[in-house]
């Protein structure tokens, strides 16, 4: 019998939705899965103990020939970003251990809705701030393909989930690029959708204005699967986008054809010049762009001018927001309480509260958000960074007058180790400056595996399209996977080390 | 509390010009709050009119109820202000129990309303043109009951409990320009200004604007400055000032108190200081530590409010009357002298008289109970006269009055009943059995008793001596502990006088 | 170079009420140093000019009907809370005893 671990969203849905396979049993072997691995890999930071009554209910319903959305009974991971009523939401942080929402997650009640079974909550940066889920106040993640170095940030434990099979489709975040590293990082496919394509609505926010929940999963098409069921206008969201959506799955199989790539014009930033990658990075990009090439694809040189304004930018907008989000966990209505003596004043448990509760990181980015803010410094920098992101928004308008999409390799070094950058924050910063631009500007964009690098290590390509084109980035992004699948005789992650002993 | 100085207010008046400034906040009676669509009721049991914005629960968001951007815009046409082509929320960040996420979204410099005017009209008819410098849109906090401690103030208790249901609840604040030239009329155009905007808002029904229940807040600055000094002196903000009286007084207070430290060549401390309604002083707040950095930013979760010309054009249509035109216009209509209107005009009662006259009473009736027993019990009790009754209970009373279900006297307790709550007028007559007796019978039993027990009487009256008559009908109405009308009475016994054997 | 310095870091922390150790202050007055001088460089482009973006995709006028929506039970509303009496959330005193 296949192990119904290793198969696609995709293919599993077949199998569900012909009865080959129910939906317990495609539980059940993830949720072995979970406990084979899961013990050294940290992926997952709860189960969920009603995982297979949930997955019972959608056979019953199947049964009863209930009309069921495509991926129903196929089970998902949750980022623990999102809040679930049938599980505990910590967003990673020692402050909100043990928290259950009254209400789910507008994705997360999409899902349910459309009948995936939630598996359990993974593993992230505390409060997505991170690149490495080294910040969990919960341990790190581990990346499956080598356990001494980190699965990225701060979804960390959704791409580590999908890529060691232990979840066909996860949930992530995305404020400066914590879908795409990761995926970048762990051989798998991370997508951010165009700033309110997909609604926050019950997404523990970092920074408002930047973060986007996407899909990270195994392939394009399921991406594009998990995107429909997610997707679409939520009046529980202002800054949801009204439009009504193609069918992303339905790009990335018209995609998977090949001929999207004729005459298809794909542009390469100039000021991201090769010498500013791991070698083995662009040696990696370039082959991918030269398949596409082959395939009737034209590579035009645009120029992006203020991309290398985006970091900075990033790093005076996101803190800042975020200081201003996490104000709310002081204590009072949920989470952790620190009285740190007889008679203390409110402000007194306040502050010791957070000193406890809140992360090395999180602290240092509330503190540097509060300064971005104070008095006297607003126009400086909360001002300057967001006539920034006017410059980076006038970037992508010339650059997308002359190409279809861009291309980028995802960020500039493949897995680091534990350790090796969690001492210098700024080091861990400059690691986004790919992935921030568009979350700057709000464009779409997603990351597939494009390689390997010498030491054996995944390596992620980028495209980003025009803000609503999120279709465009399916159809590309699906040619180019079947391309190298077929170089490569497979997917990339049947090079992965078997984890577990389980074959 | 140390006891304030005070210089005479003549004096302070004669060495120091006053300069005024308030911060109004309207409460909107919208059926749910400002970014959520949890009820927005008064009097709930606590903590249960939420949703998770209220809460500031980790996931949720703000969504902007365009109710109440609408009855913004009124209130800010009612001023007389221009209507920002686009204004936006900004984040106003300050930890403090009683908000959930510890920001305020309110609206920092890009108001929905702003440069304005107000008319206020004072007692003597004089017109005041009060200058408006914003209205902005933004969220109540949640209420904070301090426990333990001697005063149940903050100071000294043990600790506090946080009810959140007016969390989030829709408010307008109302800023002015500095008032100058306010001289020794300031305690009265304080009093007259907060007045106009509950009348205005009343008028325009967006608010309840009960000041007992916090709908209408006003916050009054005052500073003072030597005859001739073009600088402004240092301000003092006195909050919570919770009654239109309590306006008046505060602003003459602060005047005495400042000019008594100026005299004595002191200087004023810039800082909020609070009302005490019971001593009738102000004492210093707490120092706010954080009050210069709110941190302001634009309200990432929410988006411009940018009203079309068409809207703008249809709610300034619908504006009511002016106040003062209205008054105008109801004091010819009814037929008051101009001392009668100034009597309403100055209890505040203008609204209560009109909805009274709308609900079936004669305006000189509806005059006669608001200025007179309703201003009465709500002096004595420290409360509103508009909270004391409702026009429709009002009228009522008028009605059963008028149709001889109660005589006046009768009319006065049935008030009091209504203002301890015990319902309508019709309701509290049954529950105390205080109706005239009208039934002929009863009285006829009473008279023909008092009548027969006083031979003497009844052979007088039948002399034709009418006066002696009076003995009997304060015999009968004492038997009828007062629920008879005298004069029916009168009628009768004089009737039974010529009929009895 | 900025100007942070150990005074203002305790003062951020203040503002932002998280208690810092001094060895916290320290090394957040180094990073934060480091970090800032980096980010000052949003200035450098930012010329008055160009507006401001504050919402990636413009959009306007978002507004909710004003219908009253299932409020939480109380039961929910404090299911999460540290400490509770008489169905409302508690604290301790919130401020010092009078000096
Ligand atoms: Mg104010
Ligand atoms: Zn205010």
């Amino acid at each position: 019998m296949t192990d119904l671990t290793r198969l696609t969203a995709a293919a599993l849905a077949e199998k569900l939705a012909s009865g080959e396979v129910s939906s317990v049993e495609a539980t059940s072997a993830h949720l072995d899965r979970i406990t084979a691995v899961d013990g050294d890999l940290n992926a997952f930071l709860h189960v969920n103990e009603g995982a297979l009554a949930a997955a019972a209910e959608i056979d019953r319903r199947r049964a009863a020939g209930d009309a069921l959305g495509e991926l129903a009974g196929v089970p998902l991971a949750i980022k623990d970003v999102l809040v679930t009523t049938d599980m505990p939401s910590t967003s990673g942080s020692r402050i909100l251990e043990g928290y259950m929402s009254p209400f789910d997650a507008t994705v997360v009640a999409r899902a349910r809705a459309a009948g995936l079974v939630g598996l359990g909550k993974t593993n992230m940066d505390e409060f997505a701030m991170g690149s490495s889920t080294e910040h969990s106040a919960f341990g790190a993640t581990l990346n499956p393909w080598d356990p001494t170095r980190v699965p990225g940030g701060s979804g960390g434990g959704s791409a580590a989930a999908v890529a060691a099979f232990e979840a066909p489709l996860a949930l992530g975040s995305d404020t400066g690029g914590s879908i795409r590293q990761p995926a970048h990082l762990t051989g798998t496919v991370g997508m951010k959708p165009t700033y309110g394509g997909v609604s926050r609505y019950g997404s523990i926010a970092l920074a408002s204005s930047l973060d986007q929940v996407g899909p990270a999963t195994r392939t394009v098409l399921d991406a594009g699967l998990l995107h429909d069921v997610i997707g679409g206008h939520d009046a529980l969201d202002s800054t949801s986008l009204p439009d009504s959506w193609p069918s992303f799955a339905a790009a990335a199989r018209e995609g998977a054809r090949g001929d999207v790539l004729k005459g298809l014009k794909i542009g390469v930033v100039r000021e991201l010049p090769d010498s500013g990658f791991q070698a083995d990075i662009s040696t990696s990009f370039r082959a991918a762009l030269a398949a596409m090439e082959a395939q009737g694809a034209e590579i035009v040189e645009i120029s992006a001018p203020h991309f290398e304004y985006g970091v900075a930018a990033y790093y005076v907008l996101m803190p800042a927001e975020a200081s201003s989000n996490l104000a709310r966990f002081d204590s009072v209505r949920f989470g952790m309480r620190v009285t740190p003596h007889a008679g203390a004043t409110v402000e007194e448990v306040m502050s010791a509260t957070r000193a406890a509760g809140l992360g090395e990181e999180v602290k240092r980015r509330i503190i540097l958000g509060t300064y971005a803010l104070s008095a006297g410094y607003y126009d400086a920098y909360y001002g300057s960074a967001q006539r920034v992101r006017t410059l980076i928004q006038r970037d992508y308008t010339d650059a997308f007058a002359q190409v279809d999409v861009i291309a980028t390799p995802t960020s500039s070094t493949t897995a680091f180790k534990f350790g090796e950058m969690s001492d210098d924050p700024l080091a861990m910063y400059l690691n986004d400056a790919t992935t921030i631009p568009a979350n700057l500007a709000g464009v779409p964009a997603i990351s597939i595996p494009s390689g390997l690098s010498d030491d054996g290590l995944p390596i992620g390509i980028q495209f980003v399209a025009p803000v609503r084109e999120d279709a465009r980035l399916y159809r590309v992004s699906a040619a180019l996977e079947a391309l190298l699948q077929d170089q490569w005789g497979g997917p990339l992650l049947d090079r992965a080390p078997m984890l577990g002993g389980k074959a | 509390m140390a006891k304030d100085k005070l210089l005479s207010f003549e004096e302070a008046i004669e060495l120091y010009e006053p300069v005024l400034g308030f911060e109004v906040h309207v409460e909107l009676n919208t059926k749910t709050k400002m970014f959520s669509s949890a009820p927005n009721e008064f009097g709930a049991a606590p903590n249960t009119n939420l949703s998770p914005v209220c809460l500031g629960l980790p996931g949720s968001l703000p969504v902007v109820n365009g109710t109440a951007v609408r009855y913004s815009i009124s209130l800010g046409l009612a001023l007389g202000c221009e209507i920002a082509e686009s204004s936006g929320f900004a984040r106003k960040n300050y930890f403090y129990p009683d908000m959930g996420k510890n920001y305020q979204i309110s609206q920092s410099d890009e108001p929905i309303a702003f440069e304005g005017e107000v008319e206020v009209e004072l007692a003597d008819g004089e017109i005041i043109t009060i200058p408006i410098e914003r209205a902005h849109m933004e969220e109540d906090a949640g209420k904070l009951t301090h426990v333990g401690g001697a005063t149940g103030r903050i100071q000294g208790a043990a600790y506090s409990l946080v009810d959140y249901n007016r969390a989030g609840v829709p408010l307008v604040e109302i800023v002015t320009k500095p008032i100058f030239g306010t001289e020794e009329r300031a305690p009265e155009i304080a009093k007259a200004y907060v007045q106009t905007i509950r009348d205005i808002v009343i008028s325009l029904g967006i608010s309840d604007a009960k000041m007992e229940r916090g709908n209408l807040r006003c916050d009054a600055n005052v500073s003072l400055r030597p005859r001739g000094q073009e600088k402004l002196g240092t301000r003092t903000e006195t909050k919570n000032v919770n009654s239109m009286r309590s306006i008046e007084r505060a602003v003459r207070y602060e005047i005495q108190r400042q000019a008594a430290i100026l005299k004595a060549g002191g200087s004023i401390t810039q800082e909020t200081r609070h009302w005490h309604e019971d001593t009738g002083a102000t004492s210093p707040g707490r120092p706010k530590s954080d009050a210069d950095d709110y941190r302001y930013f634009p309200e990432p979760d929410l988006l411009p409010v940018q009203p079309s010309a068409e809207l703008i054009a249809e709610l300034r249509a619908a504006l009511p009357e002016k106040p003062a035109v209205r008054r105008r216009r109801l004091m010819s209509e009814w037929g008051f002298t101009d001392l009668e209107f100034q009597d309403v005009v100055n209890g505040g009662l203008v609204a209560e008289v009109e909805a009274t006259v709308a609900a079936g009473a004669s305006p000189a009736a509806a005059r006669k109970w608001w200025t007179g027993e309703l201003t009465r019990i709500a002096n004595v009790e420290g409360r509103e006269a508009s909270d004391v009754a409702s026009p429709e209970h009002v009228a009522q009373l008028q009605l059963l009055v008028d149709a001889g279900t109660l005589t006046d006297k009768l009319a006065r307790q049935v008030l009091e009943g209504v203002a301890a709550g015990e319902g309508s007028p019709q309701e509290v007559v049954d529950a105390r059995g205080l109706a005239v007796v009208s039934d002929d019978g009863a009285l006829i039993a009473a008279i023909d008793e008092a009548l027969q027990s006083q031979p003497d009487v009844l052979a007088k009256i039948r002399d034709g001596k009418v006066q002696a008559a009076g003995a009997v009908i304060g015999a009968v109405m004492k038997a009828m502990r007062g629920q008879a009308d005298a004069a029916r009475v009168r009628e009768l016994v004089l009737e039974r006088a010529a009929s009895l054997d | 170079m900025s100007e942070i310095t150990p005074e203002l870091v305790r003062h951020l922390g203040s503002l932002a009420r998280i208690e810092l150790s001094d060895e916290e202050i320290t090394r957040l007055t180094g990073q934060l140093d480091a970090i800032v001088d980096n980010i000052a460089k949003v200035s450098e482009v930012a010329t008055a000019d160009v507006v401001a973006t504050s919402h990636p995709i413009p959009l306007a006028n978002v507004f909710r009907d004003d219908v009253v929506g299932e409020p939480l039970t109380i039961e929910q509303a404090l299911q999460n809370a540290p400490d509770t009496a008489d169905g409302r959330f508690r604290v301790t005193a919130i401020m010092g005893d009078e000096q």
